[in-house]
């Protein structure tokens, strides 16, 4: 297209250029400004200059080791025996505070543990919180992608049913992706809660009172699950409005043709729609694993990280550590880590749907 | 051939509905609850949770709640910053991107393929991922105003504008779309010797009806419902908007009646809004999908 029209240098700079600046300000130099923060120990506001501190942050957030150790034994050599009747093991903390024996394990702390025989092996971790946010971020995506992705879709092959009134039920079921997700948030905690709570009242209601209120939010079992329904119940109606673009660009010849020869309704999706839908399959699940990742406002405002961690997320800390306590160059290498997940994610997502020839 | 099944047809379609409404009373009742709640006295709100009274207007009905809620927080204040820093981004957000999306489709210029790249590469980049860095530039850099010379940019209304007055996205939906224009129309202009800042204003803008709706409602999404940001970078009531100034009600006793009436106002009129808009609302999200 280039040679189709004429050039001139100062007229594509002086158009392109304020936008470019601003992308280049705005978007590209902090990101590289992250990378650098996060090899400093720089904060917000700091009478002392900045230094570099190489992987420090980096071994910090990710610094993880495993110690096995065997159960007491008393003196006739039989295994000693907690009060719970499970093998006694030695202090973690012996090992964590002070030993010199273990320079490498000083400050850690125990993330979880596995037996092994008679024997017990101790992951041990720099920052569990953080490791706690990394697990509970893939378990969030894990379990929002192909749900909310399978929902948007089912709801688009339900709209694009040829019936009366469709456009008011697409308008209906789209109608929580404008609403802010505080503000659903914030609704969503009324629904969850323990006493109140309109899901509570509902459950209860059509069990005729045997099923026991639970407290949605507080309760560190349930609390990452409430999350994820509420977060799929906001943006299904996104993707399904993708999804519909998709299904609308498929020939209706095709479907005719499938008609004649007499296909059944599985068949039909299965042979005409879902290969039309291959290019609109990959957007939307790459979309929704980028948003999935960068859960933020929901634990802000339901559960702030609680209870016991069991909603942390990767980004809830990198806001926590570089805004609530100011430590730019924490904050900054989360940001990193979070960026390194999000673009290997999306290779390998791309690499496995690719067009093999 | 539908002489032997038209019941069973018939109740097939009656079946089919009942799924419909049914999904659709899922997507509806959280804002039903909160319309109606932010309508009744705090202990009635709690007590009609227990029924389907939570979603009718009964009892003891008025709009004391949002009184209430003016008197509480400075509700007028904080919609007017939103408007105001919503309103001007849309705005020069369209100008910016339109402008360089036509430079990238139009103009032939020395480093214009490298740019455009650098530009797009950026759609993969969240914003989570550059707000710790950004706030600290922020919170550094220079700024002329009323006041004179100011370090900082924190607690103001550019540091809520200036960010988002270009993205990857909105320059590649303006891209998108003038590749599909008719290129002659371009082309005669120039041999007509017309200049490239008329070419854009009086041929390419006037056509650009449908991609700037597009642009101008997911910009506008974006920043009427921004949170982290402001939460970041603005501390002073004085510029915060209606997301971040929902915090005014949680101080002290909450009162969930006055919540439920702030809620209503702020996510109201976006609604409306929406409804009446609401086939450009979803052919925007839908013109996203091209990318893939």
């Amino acid at each position: 297209m280039a040679s189709k029209f004429q050039s001139s240098n100062k007229a594509g700079w002086l158009m392109a250029g304020p936008a470019a600046f601003l992308i280049a300000s705005f978007v590209i130099l902090p990101f590289f400004f992250a990378i650098v923060l996060s090899f400093t120990n720089q904060r917000l506001i700091s009478p002392n200059p900045t230094e570099f501190t190489g992987f420090a942050n980096y071994r910090q957030l990710l610094g993880m080791s495993t110690l096995t150790l065997e159960p007491v034994k008393d003196a006739a050599g039989s295994v000693k025996m907690t009060a719970e009747g499970s093998p006694e093991y030695p202090a973690i903390r012996s090992f964590t505070r002070n030993n010199p024996d273990y320079p490498g394990l000083d400050g850690m702390r125990e993330w979880f543990s596995f037996g092994w025989g008679e024997s017990r092996t101790f992951v041990l971790a720099r920052d569990v919180v953080f490791l706690t946010a990394i697990v509970n971020t893939f378990i969030f995506v894990i379990v929002v992608a192909p749900v909310q992705a399978g929902l948007a879709l089912c709801l688009a092959l339900l709209i694009n049913q040829r019936m009366r009134g469709m456009n008011i039920f697409r308008a209906i079921y789209f109608m929580p992706v404008v609403v802010s997700i505080v503000v659903v948030s914030l609704l969503w905690r009324f629904i969850y809660d323990g006493d109140s709570g309109l899901l509570n009242n509902m459950l209860s209601a059509i069990s005729f009172g045997a099923i026991p209120k639970v407290n949605w939010l507080g309760n560190p079992s349930t609390a990452l699950g409430s999350i994820i329904v509420m977060s799929i119940w906001q943006a299904v109606g996104f993707h399904m409005v993708i999804w519909l673009s998709g299904l609308q660009t498929i020939s209706p010849t095709l479907y005719e043709a499938g008609a004649i020869e007499g296909a059944s309704k599985w068949q039909t999706f299965r042979y005409i729609t879902w290969p039309g839908l291959r290019n609109t399959a990959v957007l939307v699940i790459i979309v929704i694993t980028m948003q999935a990742f960068s859960l933020f406002a929901q634990v802000d405002v339901m559960t702030n990280g609680g209870p016991v961690d069991s909603t942390q997320t990767i980004v809830f800390q990198a806001i926590e550590r570089g805004y609530g306590k100011q430590d730019i160059s924490g904050g900054s290498a989360i940001s990193v880590v979070l960026f390194v997940i999000v673009l290997t994610i999306s290779l390998l997502q791309r690499w496995i749907t690719r067009e093999r020839t | 051939m539908a002489t032997l099944s038209d019941d069973n047809q018939g109740l097939r379609l009656a079946a089919r509905y009942a799924v419909l409404i049914l999904i659709a009373v899922i997507f509806c009742f959280p804002l039903v609850f909160m319309l109606m709640s932010s309508l009744k006295p705090d202990q009635q709100l709690l007590s009609d949770a227990a029924s389907l009274r939570a979603f009718m207007p009964v009892g003891d009905i008025s709009l004391n709640n949002y009184t209430a809620a003016f008197q509480r927080a400075p509700v007028g204040l904080f919609i007017f910053n939103s408007m105001l820093v919503t309103g001007v981004t849309v705005v020069l957000s369209l100008l910016l991107c339109s402008m360089a999306a036509f430079a990238f489709v139009f103009v032939g210029w020395k480093g214009r393929d490298l740019v455009l790249t650098l530009i797009l590469a950026t759609l993969i980049v969240p914003f989570e991922t550059i707000a710790i860095p950004l706030l600290l530039i922020a919170s550094k850099l220079p700024w002329l105003g009323l006041e004179g010379f100011t370090t900082g940019w924190l607690n103001s209304y550019h540091v809520q504008i200036i960010p988002f007055l270009a993205d990857g996205l909105t320059i590649f939906l303006f891209v998108q779309y003038f590749k599909d224009l008719p290129g002659e129309l371009i082309e005669a202009a120039q041999v007509e010797g017309a200049s490239w800042f008329s070419i854009y204003r009086r041929i390419v803008m006037p056509l650009s009806g449908p991609v700037l709706a597009t642009a101008a409602i997911l910009k506008f999404l974006y920043m009427y419902n921004q949170y982290l940001w402001p939460l970041m970078v603005v501390q002073d009531e004085n510029y915060r908007p209606v997301m971040v100034g929902l915090q005014y009600f949680f101080q002290l006793n909450v009162a969930w009646g006055e919540v439920m009436a702030y809620l209503s106002m702020i996510t109201i009129p976006v609604l409306a809004f929406y409804l009446y808009l609401q086939k450009s609302f979803i052919a925007s999200i839908a013109s996203t999908g091209v990318k893939g």
